[in-house]
């Protein structure tokens, strides 16, 4: 084993180590902030086999469009979401948590009897290397032509759909009316005229000059 | 085409000499560049600090630091040996761990960047077949950082700082990333060093700059956004947020955020000038004028020179630009967040769109001229 091998060994072993320790601490962790920033760790390690797999374009995509763009939305989705609600422990919670659990583990026989079964052709061909960006362009627009461009279409959707969600012209009136009430909590606004035409108002007193303070 | 010196073949071809097998050779030179460069962005660092200080100095008809060394060179040593020796304070109700994090994942991938950024032509660490997409997908994890930081500090002022640094950052990476892609459609590769090689030979007129014009503006002003220069430095405006996202940093801590963003301008400048100001070629092409003078292309003092003023060129070029930010740092006020976020949607974006779409049609019009 020469030394290129053995280096490509320790780093599979340690990404997948990162990959599996930072999935786990995605789903097991409390504190949400910490499950989106691990989940950014995921993403890098995935991106990282991609390296030791010879596709560095796609593991840049990965990095580019993962972690600078899905985790940071997330990220902005936790932060800027302002709801204070108390957590209400559910009754009868454990037939939630089997059910998940059966779920997942069948999920889990399923993948992993079809890894074992599937008998995997790996391709003799040449690996791309660096002209990997040709190649996967060339598969965009032949063979790969439908996907790409339903996915595309999939996402001009959501992009449409975020708009309509953020213009409130498209919200129904029944709203607006809601909107008029005075909040619950807030005090009614004093008349800014009033506050300050008052006798002895501290605005006043300031407004004067220290000479005329001291006749 | 002359290839150029080769110091990573010489290298190894004399450890082979003296008896090394060839991998380890090979194992020694890796360290070499990555700390040459490590060092190199360091003392970049430190010389765009002093000039900052004395290009605002000028700038407000002051001096500027006058006593430290000669012409109070040795200021930027002073700066960054007191944030190294200063308190590191963590917050009492802060997350320690991610407040910990946050700078050195904004640091680093800055660093890595400097994998792919060429000096001459055997002059960088690695020349990656996916070249200039690794520093865009490289910059993009840098929102994380600050994001972490500015949620670590639990503080209202990090928080907003975090987030508008990470609105701003994800904005203007669109633009960013479509002025690239008109260049790599001209030159047909992602790699650095290929996109140098398209701008040479003509010298001066060879240059992307006179063949992207808009591309080139909309380059820098994506670039500066992405630094937080001042025109956009909205994440840490001080008048509105005390310091952003980097309030509650004292320290090597705070010395790393930094560091980071000066480190971020240098890159951006030396990208600037391998993509748009033809990298490590001169003003005159050097190549005939050698042919012209009739000195071979393989003198080794002319070897020698080429790549020293290689060098010098694609370093003048970045500090040049440095300049420039920094004289627009104390000239522009400035821009709000919403006029922020409308001219990176509203204005860059589109304007880059068609400025690809512009490439692409030049390209399939006039092929020996926008690299058919």
């Amino acid at each position: 084993m020469n030394l290129a091998d053995g280096v490509q060994i320790v780093s599979f072993g340690v990404l997948a180590l990162m990959m599996l320790g930072a999935a786990l601490g995605v789903v097991l962790l409390e504190n949400i902030v910490y499950s989106a920033f691990l989940l950014g760790g995921v993403f890098i390690s995935i991106a990282g086999l991609y390296i030791l797999l010879n596709a560095g374009f796609v593991a840049a995509a990965q990095v580019l469009i993962y972690v600078g763009a899905v985790n940071v939305l997330i990220l902005f989705g936790i932060m800027l979401v302002n709801k204070r609600q108390n957590f209400v422990p559910l009754r009868n919670a454990w037939v939630g948590k089997i059910t998940t659990a059966a779920v997942c583990l069948g999920l889990f026989a399923l993948l992993g009897t079809m890894v074992l079964a599937t008998p995997w052709a790996i391709s003799t061909a040449p690996v791309a290397g660096d002209t990997s960006t040709v190649v996967i362009g060339m598969h965009f627009f032949s063979d790969f032509l439908l996907p790409f461009e339903l996915a595309s279409v999939l996402l001009l959707m959501a992009l449409i759909g975020a708009i309509v969600l953020a213009r409130r012209e498209f919200l129904p009136d029944a709203l607006e009316r809601e909107e008029t009430q005075q909040p619950v909590l807030t005090l009614p606004e004093r008349p800014r005229e009033l506050a300050s035409a008052a006798p002895g108002s501290p605005d006043r007193t300031l407004g004067t000059s220290p000479t005329q303070r001291n006749v | 085409m002359n290839s150029g010196i080769d110091l990573q073949g010489s290298f190894i071809q004399l450890l082979v000499d003296l008896g090394l097998p060839v991998e380890v050779a090979r194992v020694a030179w890796l360290p070499l560049p990555m700390l040459l460069v490590l060092v190199g962005a360091t003392l970049g660092v430190l010389v765009t600090t002093w000039l900052e200080r004395k290009i605002s100095a000028a700038a407000q008809q002051r001096i500027g630091p006058e006593f430290a060394g000669p012409l109070g060179m040795l200021i930027p040593i002073a700066d960054g040996l007191k944030l190294l020796v200063k308190e590191d304070i963590i917050p009492a109700k802060a997350d320690s761990l991610l407040f910990t994090l946050g700078p050195a994942i904004v640091v680093i991938p800055v660093f890595l960047s400097f994998l792919i950024v060429p000096f001459g032509q055997n002059l960088l660490i690695t020349d990656l077949g996916i070249g200039v997409f690794l520093w865009i997908s490289l910059s993009s994890i840098a929102p994380i950082g600050l994001l972490m930081a500015g949620y670590a500090s639990n503080n209202k002022y990090s928080l907003l700082g975090g987030l508008r640094a990470a609105a701003q950052s994800i904005s203007y990476e669109i633009p960013l990333a479509l002025s690239v892609v008109a260049i790599v459609m001209m030159s047909n590769s992602l790699s650095t060093i290929d996109i140098v090689q398209q701008q040479s030979g003509y010298g001066i007129l060879g240059w992307n700059v006179w063949r992207q014009p808009i591309g080139f503006l909309i380059f820098w002003i994506a670039a500066l956004a992405e630094c937080e220069r001042l025109p956009f430095d909205l994440p840490e405006a001080e008048e509105e947020l005390v310091a952003g996202y980097q309030t509650e940093y004292a320290g090597i801590k705070f010395g790393l955020f930094y560091l980071g963003s000066y480190v971020n301008l240098v890159l951006s400048s030396l990208f600037v000038s391998v993509l748009y100001l033809g990298g490590w070629n001169f003003i005159i092409p050097i190549e005939s004028l050698a042919s012209w003078l009739s000195i071979s292309e393989s003198t080794p003092w002319l070897q020698v020179l080429t790549g020293s003023l290689g060098i010098i060129m694609t370093l003048l070029k970045a500090y040049l630009l440095v300049f420039l930010a920094i004289l627009l740092r104390w000239t522009l006020p400035r821009v709000r967040i919403d006029q922020l976020l409308d001219l990176g949607w509203k204005f860059l974006l589109p304007v880059s769109l068609v400025n690809l779409l512009l490439t692409a049609a030049l390209k399939l019009t006039f092929p020996f001229a926008f690299g058919g």
